[in-house]
């Protein structure tokens, strides 16, 4: 048989290509096999704490998802490199860590700002304004409000992703964001506005609206009843 | 007001002290690990458990005790998840009672540790709980320090690690084999069941699976015996239940109530019922996947068996509550559309079925179907439900059934008016964003047209068109 030697054409069709799986790609060797470290220039730092997380677990593979919170936390996404640098690390393929990578919503794939909205739009916040909210958000930072409303949309200066996202789990906070890992809520539409300005600013971001001053909505309460009085347990 | 909580779990929770090692001890945290230790032998804990009646706080209600004795006894590697992938639509509880009590979580997983037999213990935290996973991974280093987690501890010859694991945002790791499959580094894929996690789960060992809600009773009924933790709730499903309430009404938030106290208590009295000018048309009792309720079914107790008996589930102990401005089919397609994102995609019925099911209501949204689509919807739900590995299809299928099925009228009016009017009632957005212009006219109006005007001039309103005739 002749040797075959595939054309451009057949490699790459013309399909529509999935920005979030290529973008910032370089030919970086085989994701199938597994890299030396040696070839990878890991820092120091990102290696040490991927290889804390591995001797936590009986299975070194335990820590692909930590793994990969150490790349995000150091590179500001998943970034091939880094996927590379962590499979080396772990001894693992890269195209093992991507495909773990891409099952998860928080891990990104693509480049994403400094600072990054997560606005709840499932059932309860979108019952008492999610979708005007994440409109805001994207007003005040010129996001596109399509793309946000599907897995992410940059600001118009770069620094911001704002995302629609499912149910965060403060459903008592609605409407709620997620602003850098951190919950605020209940927000009114003008709120969005005050936070991309205090992210720009480099400021804290609503103080007053932090998910960690709220108290009970029962307020504090002193039971008398006797079974709880009288318990020997924690929480006397 | 005329009900109060019944503060277990979170009695003192005010207290920010609490989160602490020394705040928890000046309650008398701890004093039941250091009593199991001295004085009790395991199987006496797991007795006291199975007794207890205790049933897991997650959603399947399932009793600790027995999932515990399940767990074979012999030297060989066991294992604890708590599974603190909280994710549910509705449910917030197990944020809160990380965030206010981290070490009463930890006591009842060392103490159901030494009861099993178990040595490596995993909390697996959903990784948008950055604040929680904090407080948590603080608590373990205090606990370490203080002897009740790590080598022999308190001298018993008991050895426990606890690691605090994050996820990346996934809500089918909350299913207990797909987070087995997360925690040892995969994609969440659940796994075909049996054998059941007791048997072979985290690295092929036994593993005890539980709720953090579930876990931070241990202590409790342990310190207080079962007869004590039995004196609350219903017979059936006993003890007290933090409640997340959300949605249309006043105060929503985590109320801690005995099982089997009525709904309308709970929504009206605590959460302080709808919004000014508002009435409670629909609400899902038991988190997103549970079956939707209406105000008929308001004083019925709040119970694992009440919820049952009504068509719907307990669940997670969630309540969302939807009041009369909420168009019930733009909620069954926010509905759908949650688990069509989540469905990790292994099984057909749940990949196939919540994509097709997503598609039927927007074209219910936008006036392109007609009321025969309704009755596909809901056969698509039947082939989903019991035919998959794990329970996400299902948990789209009960409540988009019960929706279709309860308010079929305001499908119908939906449909109908979209139809006529362009995109109806309160969310025209659906149809916007995939680019379609809505009404007037539409496909589905020529059917209309023959199935419920039987040849009458099309109204020429949307208040002509609520009185259309039904077919």
């Amino acid at each position: 048989m002749d040797d075959f030697t595939p054309t451009e054409d057949f490699i790459s069709p013309g399909l529509p290509v999935d920005q979030a799986n290529t973008t910032g790609r370089e030919p970086l060797g085989d994701p199938q096999e597994v890299p030396e470290l040696s070839e990878v220039d890991c820092p120091d730092e990102l290696r040490e704490a991927i290889e804390a997380s591995m001797a936590l677990y009986p299975d070194h593979k335990s820590a692909s998802i930590p793994a990969l919170w150490a790349v995000q936390r150091t590179y500001g996404w998943c970034t091939p490199e880094g996927m590379r640098q962590a499979a080396a690390v772990m001894k693992v393929t890269p195209a093992y860590l991507e495909s773990v990578a891409s099952f998860y919503d928080l891990f990104r794939l693509k480049p994403s700002g400094e600072s990054q909205v997560l606005v709840c739009t499932n059932i309860s916040c979108w019952m008492r304004g999610g979708d005007e909210l994440l409109d805001a958000f994207c007003e005040a930072s010129g996001a596109d409000r399509g793309e946000a409303g599907h897995g992410g949309a940059m600001s118009a200066d770069g620094e911001v992703m704002i995302s629609g996202f499912e149910c965060l789990g403060a459903c008592d906070l609605a409407p709620m964001a997620s602003v850098n890992e951190r919950y605020f809520g209940p927000l009114e539409p003008a709120d969005a506005k005050t936070a991309i300005n205090q992210l720009g600013r480099g400021e804290d971001v609503l103080p007053d609206k932090l998910l960690a001053a709220r108290p009970l909505p029962g307020g504090d309460q002193e039971s008398s009843d006797e079974r709880l009085t009288s318990s020997k347990g924690p929480n006397r | 007001m005329s009900i109060v909580e019944t503060r277990i779990l979170l009695r003192h929770a005010s207290d920010p002290e609490l989160a602490t090692i020394d705040g928890y001890r000046s309650h008398g945290g701890y004093s039941t690990l250091e009593k199991a230790y001295d004085d009790l032998e395991p199987d006496a804990i797991v007795h006291e458990l199975e007794e207890s009646g205790l049933r897991g706080r997650g959603g399947a209600g399932f009793s600790m005790g027995k999932k515990v004795s399940f767990l074979p006894h012999g030297n060989q590697t066991k294992y604890l998840c708590c599974n603190a992938d909280e994710s549910e639509p509705g449910a917030f509880k197990d944020r809160e009672l990380m965030q206010r009590n981290p070490h009463q979580l930890i006591e009842g997983i060392v103490i159901a540790s030494y009861a099993a037999g178990i040595s490596h213990a995993f909390i697996f935290i959903r990784g948008e709980y950055d604040i929680q996973a904090d407080i948590l991974d603080q608590a373990v280093a205090e606990a370490y320090e203080a002897g009740y987690l790590g080598k022999n501890i308190l001298g018993s010859g008991h050895n426990l690690e606890l690691v605090v694991h994050r996820g990346a945002g996934a809500y089918i790791c909350g299913e207990e084999t797909a987070l087995l499959d997360a925690l040892e580094g995969k994609r969440g894929n659940p796994r075909l069941k049996p054998p059941f996690p007791a048997v072979q789960g985290l690295y092929g060992g036994p593993t005890l699976i539980n709720n953090v809600e579930t876990l931070s009773n241990v202590s409790h009924i342990v310190a207080n015996g079962a007869d004590w933790f039995k004196s609350f709730g219903t017979e059936r499903s006993p003890g007290t239940k933090v409640v997340s309430i959300s949605g249309g009404v006043r105060r929503p938030g985590n109320y801690e109530v005995e099982l089997g106290v009525s709904l309308r208590d709970l929504i009206y009295g605590l959460a302080g019922g709808p919004l000014d000018g508002r009435e409670v048309k629909a609400f899902y009792p038991g988190g997103s996947s549970s079956p939707v309720l209406t105000p008929a079914e308001l004083d019925l107790p709040y119970s694992f068996e009440a919820m049952a008996e009504a068509g719907s589930m307990l669940g997670s102990g969630s309540i969302i509550v939807a009041d009369d401005s909420v168009s019930i089919p733009h909620m069954a397609l926010r509905t759908a559309r949650f688990y069509h994102h989540e469905s990790c995609g292994k099984c057909t019925p749940c990949r196939e079925g919540t994509y097709w099911t997503v598609k039927m209501l927007e074209r219910v949204v936008r006036g392109e179907a007609t009321p025969m689509d309704l009755d596909i919807i809901t056969s698509v739900q039947q082939n989903i439900i019991g035919h998959c590995l794990c329970v996400l299809g299902d948990s789209m299928a009960m409540p988009v059934s019960a929706m279709v099925n309860k308010f079929r009228n305001e499908f119908e009016e939906v449909i109908a008016h979209a139809a006529i009017n362009g995109v109806p009632t309160t969310d025209g957005r659906e149809a916007q964003e995939d680019g379609v212009e809505p009404g007037p006219g539409g496909v589905g109006l020529e059917v209309l047209r023959r199935e419920r005007l039987m040849g009458r001039p099309l109204p020429e309103s949307p208040q002509a068109a609520e009185e259309m005739p039904r077919a």
